[in-house]
């Protein structure tokens, strides 16, 4: 699907800056940081901890694997600590999921050439979806939305491709407007609303056919 | 609107993303088109669906540990007036009132300093290109339900076109982080943004200052801080703020706090 930049004049939000990437290599920090200033790593917990669940969710549908998002959340904290003073946007939560959105990055890269495909297919440059997710003939537009157990939605959004399971995370399950989404993935709200229509119509489809399969 | 455009903003109304002519449209297209609905109907199902299931992680007790350890510093000595102003910035984590009020006390003149800086760059940004307003009319009565849902606070809208202010719309806009109403008004050819945020200054009177050949001017009413901004000329807007106060004061449009659930 293209993108249309036009979507942002219609939005309530004006344009924000984009946030501050943190790209440092996966070299070990040593933790120097705190140790100059007590009172940076003191406000830097009681604003950034709060948010680890949130984080370490958003890792978790990233990673897809339990032992990876803890490393990449351990990752995220120590870089967040370090660039704490860098901070420019108003709120944290979005500042912590593009340093995580880098992380996971790094983390992808380091996987295998077939991953290493996925995530720049997925993560950077391709808005088309993988070819199991191209839309059916016939939309099933009187199809019902059965309720689903919270484990079999997971799974649905863990099996949607990164683009689209990224902005599905941030918006439905993390909760952000869709201008601090654009903040996280570092591109356009008009990007934001086209691939979240995109990722929506995709859900619903699986959704759908999951409905519909007897448990 | 084409079915292509419906499909792609009805998310953006489902999410309250959209502004109020805009959301009308698309309510407009799916009257007239039982595709869409049919669309519609089901995302909202499934967004609601997705908001009512369990679908967070909690972080496991040893990373948070983990993580703790790392950021954990030596005991902390008495905090530098730099870390307080930081502390601040992050004002809705401090839950001691007493600590902020001490704060407030210690740093009014910084806060205020850069809310100032704040205020005319937003009025800048406001005049260039679409960003004016996000809801326009000339009617008060659209323009403060628009902020219901946007704001933890109903910022008073008055009309002022007979007292030579015309009232052109609102907007949500950031000052110091937090989301504040924009009230946008006319002068002839000038634009009067009025700037509303919660939290009141305990300075009483008006503050005015002149910042790039802008006027400014500050002054808190009702559990309310409000910044005028014009290059209209000092003794004009003095005139709008004091017209403002009056029918603020004894209007029916008093602001109401009420709660984000």
């Amino acid at each position: 699907m293209k993108t249309n930049p036009q979507y942002t004049t219609v939005l309530n939000f004006p344009q924000r800056p984009p946030p501050p990437t943190q790209t440092a290599g996966r070299e070990v920090i040593v933790d120097n940081a705190t140790n100059h200033d007590p009172g940076k790593a003191r406000c830097f917990r009681e604003a950034a901890l709060p948010h680890l669940d949130a984080v370490y969710t958003l890792a978790r549908y990233l990673l897809r694997n339990p032992a990876d998002a803890e490393d990449a959340v351990q990752e995220c904290y120590l870089r967040a600590l370090r660039h704490f003073d860098t901070m420019r946007t108003p709120a944290i939560k979005p500042w912590l999921f593009a340093i995580l959105r880098n992380v996971c990055k790094a983390e992808y890269a380091r996987r295998s050439v077939v991953e290493l495909r996925d995530i720049n297919t997925e993560l950077d440059r391709s808005e088309s979806p993988a070819p199991v997710w191209t839309e059916p003939q016939e939309t099933p537009e009187m199809a019902m939305i059965t309720k689903l157990d919270g484990e079999t939605i997971q799974g649905l959004v863990a099996s949607l491709p990164g683009v689209f399971r990224e902005v599905i995370v941030l918006r439905e399950i993390n909760d952000l407007s869709y201008r601090e989404i654009a903040e996280v993935i570092g591109a356009p709200v008009g990007t934001v609303m086209s691939r979240l229509a995109r990722a929506r119509s995709m859900l619903r489809e699986a959704w759908i056919a999951a409905g519909g399969q007897p448990k | 609107m084409t079915c292509d455009e419906a499909e792609v903003f009805l998310h953006a109304l489902l999410d309250n993303e959209l502004d109020a002519g805009h959301a009308r449209d698309v309510e407009a297209h799916m009257v007239g088109c039982q595709r869409c609905a049919a669309q519609l109907r089901q995302h909202r199902d499934l967004h609601e669906a997705m908001s009512t299931a369990k679908l967070h992680f909690s972080a496991p007790a040893n990373l948070r540990m983990r993580i703790n350890a790392q950021v954990r510093a030596t005991p902390t000595p008495v905090p530098s007036r730099r870390t307080m102003l930081k502390g601040f910035a992050f004002g809705s984590l401090l839950s001691s009132a007493v600590a902020a009020s001490l704060m407030i006390t210690l740093i009014r003149s910084d806060e205020d300093q850069r809310n100032l800086g704040e205020v005319i760059s937003a009025h800048l940004r406001s005049l260039q290109g679409e960003h004016l307003t996000d809801v326009q009319t000339s009617d008060q009565h659209t323009v403060k339900p628009w902020f219901n849902g946007r704001l933890d606070v109903a910022p008073p809208v008055v009309d002022l076109t007979a007292q030579g202010f015309t009232l052109v719309g609102g907007r949500l806009d950031y000052i110091d982080g937090r989301a504040v109403a924009v009230i946008v008004y006319r002068r002839r050819i000038h634009v009067l943004n009025l700037f509303i945020g919660s939290g009141a200054s305990s300075e009483r009177g008006i503050r005015t200052e002149t910042v790039k050949g802008f006027n400014v001017k500050f002054w808190s009413q009702q559990g309310l801080n409000f910044w005028a901004v014009s290059d209209i000329n000092a003794e004009e807007l003095q005139e709008f703020v004091e017209k403002f106060q009056t029918v603020v004061g004894t209007g029916p449009n008093g602001p109401v706090r009420h709660n984000r659930s």
